[in-house]
């Protein structure tokens, strides 16, 4: 795209109508404003566009198998343990990474830190992805997929923690839908769309701020059911849907300020100024709330440790690695946050969020998978399963990225707004 | 423009957050109000008295329908076999499975039979989200494979590692589990297929209540013979199916550290947030709304005032 957009004035589209003044038609948005050669030329000269490519040539197809001969053609099948990478990852690691929605829909909307507002629709845009693709892992590890509004209309079980997570999530993803939709509403030029939403925002933004509460801590609570089969360091049944929700904050904002360098580094193009410059300070203010919300974080972890009696465990391998967990993966962006913070660094705070985000995931996937069953066998996943779902994330990679393409997320509307 | 919110708009913002409240408003009542049926009917083991012939294992597989095993049930080298380093256990074409366990200074193994246990409150039933167990009066646990969505929390929440997936099954999967043979017997008064199977009456089936008293009688009459402890009767709140020993459990495969209550009172708590949040954070959360936008509205306040002059 960077080639084009210096050849011609008109590119990136930022406007309902040409330099000319003949509207773009809703193609051309679509294209990018380019001719299907043209498009097709950028699209093979990046690299990670082949990347894409190799992992759908092989996930696709395993995809399918899934679907004709059942899950038992590309998991273990394990009865020991029924829950695996599509859950442990999908659900529980795309989850608290989605946080970001609720988190600056808050912060902007509700106590009106305006200064928040050129990274809003971005975080918006990553927690309805995230909650979005939760929902496709989910359908792909789902026994019977086709029968996923069965809690909603055919037979409800409301006395249950999934009960919860699933109506919340629900309900989630259409707040989250209403919230993006005036971008769209922007992008397409439907502007009487974008004001009924417009007045709902109070509403919505309270409602998100409810439902990521209960079921950011719904998953944790999850884990209750299975008292006698996860490591007690990664399991307190008093304290489990807190640290759920405490890291999804951290998770969320660190998440926002991932996807807002790689957008900055790689799709420059489609920024605009305000977003450029905006960016560096809303990173470190970021930034300064992920270090806030870690220490409150490690506090109550320290606190559940103490209040089980827990403390001897820390002395064993298992406590070593819990030790490792918190020190790598929340300690140390804590410390490279508050330190980017003081010196001005915005560099530091996105290394921080890099390892935060991936801190989150690790500890999603130590209390699904590593944690539990820790007194019966490790389980390694199939590679098929790995395959599919590294091609379930490169799907929501693509989405993701073929949106902040075109809708007004990282840029500013110029036509009518 | 004005960037304060009018009256109305926050009347109608506080009105959304309060539907969003009550049309989602959870109804855990039904799950507090359960108390189990304390005159189901249970079976006890006695693991002293069981030779392991695998005959409960064949009349079950019959019982239910269930595919032809590899190894018929007479051989007895299964006892040996081990995955991942554990004895076998349940699974879609086995609802019930007999192990061998030599423990250091007996004479002669020990077998234990596994089979679902048929909990008093169910963890797979109060996990489940689509309602698809139910405890019937009689005492089983039974599962309707018509709702279920194939979630497999139910598989997470049995501390006995008992439910198992028809993973085989792309269009047609379902739990695969004992079902106390509740369709073909039980509802009938009848025994199930295994107890009725077994010629050592290491299987006693009768009511719950009553087989507790049984189970203290044997340990009672037979000074020293029994571990004195009837293993399902606290257990997670208690079991239909219980078992007595002649060594401590945890040395022939029991779980020794399962809650003594059920399952569903560790995520009771959590539960008992959901009105509160509900509830209060949509008043909370507005009224920050408002703190926080003070200085906003008063501006535009005085603003509104000129424009009146």
């Amino acid at each position: 795209m960077r080639l084009f957009s210096h050849q011609r004035p008109e590119l990136p589209i930022v406007d309902h109508v040409k330099t000319d003044g003949t509207p773009w038609t809703l193609k051309e948005k679509l294209w990018l404003g380019l001719s299907m050669p043209d498009y097709f030329k950028q699209f093979f000269r990046n690299p990670v566009n082949w990347l894409m490519i190799g992992i759908f040539a092989v996930g696709l197809p395993l995809l399918l198998q899934r679907y004709i001969y059942g899950l038992t053609a590309v998991t273990h099948a394990s009865n020991d343990y029924p829950w695996g990478l599509f859950l442990g990852f999908g659900l529980f690691g795309m989850v608290p990474l989605s946080a970001s929605g609720f988190m600056l829909g808050t912060t902007v909307e509700l106590f009106g830190r305006k200064d928040f507002h050129p990274i809003e629709r971005l975080a918006l845009l990553n927690g309805l992805l995230g909650y979005f693709f939760a929902v496709v892992y989910l359908e792909v590890d789902l026994g019977m997929p086709w029968r996923l509004p069965y809690p909603m209309v055919v037979s409800l079980g409301p006395a249950a923690v999934l009960f919860l997570v699933a109506w919340h999530v629900a309900t989630y993803l259409s707040v989250q839908i209403a919230e993006v939709l005036p971008a769209f509403f922007e992008w397409i030029g439907w502007l009487k769309g974008k004001r009924v939403i417009r007045k709902m925002v109070l509403g919505l933004t309270i409602a998100g701020i409810i439902l990521s509460t209960l079921h950011q801590g719904a998953l944790g609570a999850l884990f209750n059911y299975a008292p006698a089969k996860i490591h007690p360091l990664w399991l307190s049944i008093n304290f489990q849907w807190i640290h759920f929700f405490c890291s999804s904050i951290f998770g969320g904002l660190s998440m926002v300020i991932v996807s807002s360098t790689l957008i900055r580094n790689f799709a420059g193009w489609r920024c605009d100024d305000t977003f450029k410059k905006s960016l560096d300070d809303i990173t470190l203010k970021l930034g300064k709330g992920c270090s806030l919300a870690m220490i409150t974080y490690l506090v109550i972890k320290l606190v559940a440790v103490a209040h089980d009696q827990e403390w001897e465990y820390l002395l064993t391998g298992w406590g070593g690695y819990f030790m490792l967990e918190l020190g790598v993966g929340v300690i140390l962006p804590m410390f490279m946050f508050a330190a980017a913070v003081r010196n001005n660094a915005p560099g530091l705070a996105r290394a921080a969020a890099f390892i935060s985000v991936v801190g989150i995931i690790w500890n999603r996937l130590n209390t699904s998978m590593i944690a539990f069953n820790w007194e019966l066998y490790p389980e390694i996943p199939h590679w098929k399963e790995v395959w599919i779902t590294i091609t379930l994330y490169a799907l929501y990679f693509i989405t993701y990225r073929f949106i902040v393409y075109r809708l007004p997320i990282v840029y500013r509307w110029k036509g009518e707004r | 423009m004005k960037s304060t919110v009018s009256r109305r708009n926050f009347i109608k913002g506080g009105l959304a957050g309060t539907v969003a409240a009550t049309v989602l408003k959870e109804n855990t009542s039904q799950a507090a109000s359960f108390e189990g049926y304390p005159e189901g009917m249970g079976v006890l083991v006695d693991l002293t008295r069981c030779v392991g012939c695998r005959s409960c294992e064949a009349a079950c597989n019959q019982e239910q329908k269930l595919p032809q095993p590899a190894k018929p049930f007479n051989d007895f080298s299964v006892f040996d076999e081990i995955e991942h380093g554990q004895k076998r256990r349940t699974d879609e074409t086995r609802y019930t499975v007999v192990n061998r366990y030599d423990v250091p200074g007996q004479d002669h193994p020990l077998f234990r039979k596994i089979q679902c246990n048929h909990c008093q409150e169910p963890a797979c039933l109060t996990s489940c989200f689509v309602n698809a167990y139910t405890k019937t009066p009689e005492g089983a646990v039974i599962y309707n494979a018509k709702v279920c969505v194939g979630c497999r929390t139910c598989m997470i929440a049995c501390p006995f590692y008992i439910p198992t997936f028809k993973y085989s099954s792309a269009f047609n999967p379902r739990i695969m589990k004992c079902v106390f043979c509740y369709d073909t017997r039980l509802k009938d008064g009848k025994p199930p297929a295994c107890v009725e199977a077994c010629p050592q009456e290491a299987l006693t089936f009768g009511k719950r209540s009553e087989l507790i008293k049984i189970g203290q009688q044997r340990i009672r009459e037979t000074s020293g013979k029994y571990e004195d402890h009837i293993y399902g009767e606290h257990e997670v709140g208690g079991t239909a199916w219980m078992y007595l020993s002649s060594v401590p459990f945890d040395k022939v495969g029991f779980d020794t550290h399962v809650p003594k209550e059920p399952i569903l009172n560790l995520v009771k708590d959590f539960l008992g947030i959901v009105p509160m949040v509900l509830t209060i954070w949509p008043a909370l959360f507005a009224g920050f709304h408002l703190l926080a936008t003070r200085k906003d509205w008063l501006k535009g306040k005085t603003e509104d005032d000129h424009e009146e002059e």
